[in-house]
């Protein structure tokens, strides 16, 4: 097996902070804007896209989590899955934008199951779809409005995110 | 994990684990919508030979609030009570295909011979068998401590170093043996207080202290009073010379109420029996966590049912 890195520490930051500008163009400002992570990748990088909200426009960068374990289509026929906590900002997601944050975007069947869970907390006004890689072989009718890097893979190559908070170190690397 | 038959063959990672999923499970309670879709299609069997309304009203709101379709039967008005054994009662379920089997029974052992019987493949989930466990309920007061301890920042964590009384009629109560061998795994010691008629015959090799004055215990400053209910339908001989000379040495009065720390936790499984082990200003007192016992019920048959039904059943067998 081998493995080779696609993107470095530098590269995840710029990422993240194009995404962040692009996700207030897109919203024309930081206003009923939510940031929701999906475990547990997911919700490092939408805790970042937060701060440098933050730093941009004071008072948009509002985040939670949202598990969706519970709302997966493959939990049998697999080892049971621990679900991971769902923490819901103050004012709930009625009427705002969430911008789901996920870090590989693949079969898009996880944010199937976001797009079920998020109905069950409410109704928001938009839902937009951020993910730091997108790898392609998608199975359902589902795109990222913000992509931190396309990957054109091969489905027997494994793509590994690894972030400081979660991993203790900081890369994306494709094994094959 | 298959089947959950009782505390004592769950090490400390698993019972954490379900501890944590309750968590999970228990934020759903404070959701518009009170219902995952996880479980849409498995069936539930709520199997009652004995009466209840706590654990069995429990099973049922958690079965639903998970989407599993859910059967009650209870051994009055089913054909139980026109003699059918328990074989052919759980091979008449397997006909009909249920995926999980909640039984209570009088006959301690029951849900172990069911799992065992090869009479069903459902998952079984003992609610109570005799006076041998009550898994849920040691897992629902472990959880409750846990919350009274740590509030939000529960994950993860065991009950280390606490030190939990359980006082009453440990003789009858398969609540007693359950929290006996959790709360050991989890960590907490546990002392025994009760008249020497309701104390088992043989206790040696339980991880516990045995005494038998209960102002003595609580002198000691507990961080947890659980009361048992004294469970008069099996006591068929006389254990204790009447209800106030009980009330009296063993019961949780006013006064020793107020012998307690503000924040030891006072808990008592339900029903309680009002005026005999626990008094009305004890079971309504900030420290009793009875009706938390209750809510939590729900989030940790939650837990188990996943935990049981979601997965590859045949490769964690």
């Amino acid at each position: 097996m081998t493995a080779r890195t696609v993107l470095q520490p530098a590269d995840i930051t710029r990422a993240l902070t194009r995404i962040s500008h692009e996700i207030l163009e897109s919203n024309r400002g930081g206003s009923d804007l939510v940031i929701l992570g999906i475990p547990t990748r997911g919700v490092s990088l939408a805790r970042r896209i937060g701060t440098i909200l933050e730093g941009i426009e004071p008072g948009s960068g509002t985040v939670g989590s949202l598990d969706v374990t519970m709302y997966r289509d493959d939990l049998a026929g697999q080892p049971t899955r621990a679900p991971s906590p769902t923490q819901m900002p103050k004012g709930g997601i009625d009427g705002k934008t969430v911008v789901l944050v996920d870090d590989v975007l693949y079969s898009g069947r996880t944010i199937r199951a976001a797009l079920d869970a998020l109905g069950d907390h409410g109704r928001p006004r938009a839902v937009r779809l951020a993910v730091l890689v997108d790898r392609g072989h998608r199975q359902l009718p589902i795109r990222a409005d913000f992509v931190g890097k396309n990957l054109p893979t091969s489905s027997d190559e494994r793509i590994r995110v690894r972030l400081l908070e979660t991993d203790g170190i900081e890369e994306v690397t494709i094994e094959s | 994990m298959k089947h959950l038959l009782s505390t004592r063959d769950l090490d400390r990672a698993t019972a954490v684990g379900i501890l944590d999923v309750a968590e999970d499970m228990a934020d759903v309670a404070t959701r518009e919508v009170k219902k995952l879709p996880t479980l849409r299609g498995k069936t539930v069997i709520n199997l009652f030979f004995e009466d209840s309304t706590r654990t069995r009203t429990s099973f049922e709101l958690a079965a639903k609030r998970l989407s599993a379709d859910l059967i009650t039967f209870s051994a009055k008005g089913s054909s139980v009570s026109k003699g059918e054994s328990l074989k052919d009662t759980a091979q008449t379920l397997a006909a009909m295909g249920a995926d999980a089997v909640v039984i209570r029974h009088s006959a301690s052992g029951a849900a172990q011979t069911l799992a065992d019987s090869g009479w069903i493949d459902a998952a079984v989930l003992n609610a109570g068998d005799g006076t041998h466990e009550h898994p849920t309920q040691a897992l629902l007061d472990a959880f409750t401590m846990r919350r009274r301890l740590h509030g939000a920042a529960s994950r993860g964590k065991d009950l280390d170093g606490l030190r939990v009384t359980i006082v009453g009629d440990v003789l009858h109560s398969r609540v007693a043996r359950s929290n006996v061998w959790l709360l050991n795994t989890l960590g907490a010691t546990v002392r025994l207080v009760a008249p020497a008629t309701l104390l088992p015959a043989n206790t040696s090799g339980w991880p516990v202290t045995i005494g038998f004055d209960l102002d003595e215990a609580i002198n000691d400053d507990p961080d947890v009073v659980m009361m048992l209910r004294i469970q008069a339908e099996r006591m068929h001989a006389a254990f204790f010379p009447n209800a106030r000379e009980y009330s009296r040495q063993w019961g949780l009065d006013g006064e020793r109420l107020e012998r307690l720390r503000p924040d030891t936790m006072v808990m008592h499984p339900g029903p309680m029996n009002r005026g005999l082990e626990i008094s009305a200003s004890a079971a309504d007192s900030s420290r009793s966590t009875v009706l938390e016992q209750v809510a939590n019920g729900v989030s940790i048959r939650m837990a188990v049912l996943y935990l049981l039904l979601s997965g590859d059943r045949e490769a964690t067998a």
